[in-house]
């Protein structure tokens, strides 16, 4: 069934929102404000906002740390989002995690993580909550390339499907592992190859296609829920800036990145919505005025926001027994 | 009371939590119905409760308290096997770096009602990779709490206190306990971490010591006694929370203390009992305190060897002798 034209808009606007929400992000580390390191999701936006869009608001997604684009798409408060990167009192993990931890419980992220590949096995466990405690609930787990080539991949796609749990791999390969291309680290064409050994169906889409994202992810949570097991979708898609904070990724080949640069995840959904008569012109405009809006706003409340006081980091180390 | 072995109490424990809350759920390798778990402590749960929950696992160690974690976040109470403590170096980053630290770096926003059970120690000839005495590891881990129960009548109560608390615990056995047999209340009764117990009474050493040495602490307390020298033995019970009060009160009262366990010496739980007692305790202290532990080697497998290794009751005894 083709995307409708009332999807098409919302993929536009939480594409367009993560990408808001990015450059200011980018913005606000220009000007200090972003302690440690940041790894933006810029570039990559259509993978969080196609695979969320088709997730329901108390499924799951668990988070790697490139998150924050994970984060914003499935809703977290933005406010408390921003104010998290900044080390913030009024953070969402009350400034404990930063950049790398983003994480907003409520609306249904299990985590992000700063060790590559660890989450799978926390998605396999979600997942196998949903399934015993007879929800109709999904989970969807982001990793990169990079963690495709770590044991826990393995491990976790394994279990995933001789328990045939309720899980969507979305593998985002942005064909680099920090500066480490993918043609040195994987032999074979693609990520989805790997699926076929643990008898997992698996999809290569554009994953800077929203909608191809999207569509790819509905059958996938169809399967999942109707309990046939988990789907591995690999987006191929790529970074707009570096690795981390200072990264000018001048290894990646010219030809290359000018050809990734010029297929905007942004500009690919407002043409198809606006094609698909989904959006005009100035409902585009007037939907981006109104997110810039609501993330300068964020960005406000971050930057007027308190530190946490020192003695705060003896707090939530243990939870109390009740 | 009734009289039943380590192995008998534990699974108790377990079948008790399980009837009581339908969140419980056991995963491992080999914990199911073909195998009963590699030392027999979930023989028949699978029977009793169905292959969904206890259920075994491939042999993917990380993976195993990763989906402990992600079930534990999301509304249930594992209790993730690990069949071997040595195994668990397969698992740290989950253990360590997921299970600890959730709760903190995510601002209190959840906790991880985990239990990770896993057997320490040597005694059985089976080498490097099956015999080590890891506990100092997780002790020095923020975010997770320690058991080291020697004990049957203390082992059921306290897998209970472990399934019932919001944190991620690891939980310690020892594989020469499991046949030991005791009088176990046949009631219903849980333990408090971070309660010692006072094992013996004594007034001119003590001697606190963890899991099997606890049991040759005992035996040595007994044989000194002959000898008039009158020993005190405490056994902590849990590492994280530590009962340090007990421990201190003890050595106000005999001024000597001995540490016993298995571990490598070298930064061995032994070592952060002694830096605290010098910390908190140094005025009471009447001589320097003693440690007893194993060599700074891995662990062997040739039985002289072996024994040369772990320390014995003569080694304890003598620790004793030097300091009265």
């Amino acid at each position: 069934m083709p995307t409708d034209k009332k999807t098409l808009k919302e993929l536009y606007t939480r594409t367009l929102k993560v990408r808001l929400f990015e450059e200011e992000v980018w913005e606000l580390f220009g000007q200090n404000l972003v302690p440690g390191t940041l790894h933006l999701y810029l570039g990559e936006e259509a993978v969080a906002a196609g695979v969320t869009t088709a997730l329901k608001k108390s499924d799951w997604i668990q988070s790697t740390h490139r998150g924050h684009g994970h984060v914003v798409a499935k809703g977290a408060d933005m406010k408390a989002a921003l104010a998290e990167l900044l080390g913030k009192k009024t953070g969402s993990c009350k400034g404990k995690g930063g950049s790398m931890h983003i994480t907003q419980f409520d609306v249904g992220v299990l985590g992000a993580t700063g060790v590559v590949a660890s989450g799978l096995p926390i998605a396999v466990g979600a997942a196998l909550s949903c399934q015993m405690r007879g929800t109709k609930d999904v989970v969807a787990c982001f990793f990169g390339d990079g963690a495709s080539n770590n044991g826990t991949f393995g491990e976790s796609l394994n279990m995933s499907a001789i328990w045939k749990l309720p899980l969507i791999w979305v593998v985002e390969n942005n064909f680099y592992a920090m500066g480490t291309p993918i043609k040195l680290t994987c032999p074979s064409q693609s990520i989805a190859q790997r699926a076929e050994g643990y008898c997992i169906p698996s999809k290569v889409v554009d994953g800077n296609n929203a909608v191809e994202v999207y569509e790819a992810t509905v059958e996938a949570v169809e399967r999942a829920r109707a309990g046939d097991g988990p789907t591995l979708i690999e987006c191929q898609t790529y970074r707009m800036k570096g690795h981390s904070r200072f990264d000018p990724a001048k290894y990646r080949p010219k030809e290359e990145a000018e050809y990734w640069l010029s297929r905007d995840p942004v500009d690919i959904i407002k043409k198809l919505a606006i094609e698909q008569g989904a959006l005009t012109e100035a409902q585009a405009e007037k939907i981006r005025e109104k997110l810039l809006k609501e993330v300068k706003r964020a960005a406000d409340f971050a930057v007027k926001s308190d530190f946490p006081e020192p003695e705060e980091a003896l707090e939530d180390v243990y939870a109390e027994v009740a | 009371m009734v009289e039943m072995t380590y192995r008998d109490a534990l699974k108790a424990g377990l079948r008790e939590e399980m009837l009581r809350d339908e969140r419980v759920f056991i995963l491992g390798e080999d914990v199911g119905k073909n195998w009963g778990g590699a030392f027999k402590v979930t023989k028949g749960l699978a029977e009793e409760f169905g292959d969904a929950r206890v259920r075994d696992t491939p042999i993917s160690e990380n993976t195993i308290v990763g989906a402990a974690v992600g079930a534990s976040i999301t509304g249930l109470i594992p209790v993730a096997e690990i069949m071997f403590g040595d195994l668990i170096t397969l698992a740290m980053d989950q253990v360590c770096n997921q299970a600890a630290k959730m709760r903190y770096m995510f601002g209190g926003q959840t906790s991880v009602p985990i239990v990770i059970r896993t057997v320490f120690g040597g005694g059985k000839n089976i080498a490097s990779h099956h015999s080590q005495s890891l506990e100092a590891w997780f002790m020095h881990t923020p975010g997770l709490k320690v058991a080291v129960p020697a004990f049957a009548s203390d082992v059921k109560g306290l897998i209970k206190t472990a399934i019932r608390d919001p944190n991620p615990v690891l939980f310690a056995e020892h594989k020469l306990v499991y046949d030991r047999k005791e009088d176990v209340p046949d009631e219903e009764y849980t333990i408090p971490f971070g309660e010692a117990k006072i094992r013996r009474e004594g007034a001119d050493v003590t001697l606190w010591g963890t899991m099997f040495m606890l049991h040759k602490a005992l035996a040595v307390a007994e044989e000194l006694h002959k000898e008039g020298i009158s020993v005190e033995v405490i056994d902590p019970r849990t590492l994280v929370p530590l009962d340090k009060q007990t421990l201190i009160e003890s050595v106000k009262k005999t001024g000597r203390l001995v540490l016993v366990t298995e571990e490598t010496k070298t930064l061995a739980t032994t070592a952060e009992i002694a830096a605290m007692v010098q910390e908190e305790g140094f005025d009471w202290l009447d001589a320097p305190i003693k440690r007893v532990n194993a060599p700074d080697t891995p662990v062997p497998f040739s039985p002289p060897l072996e024994q040369f290794f772990i320390p014995d009751e003569k080694r304890i005894a003598q620790a004793v002798r030097d300091v009265v």
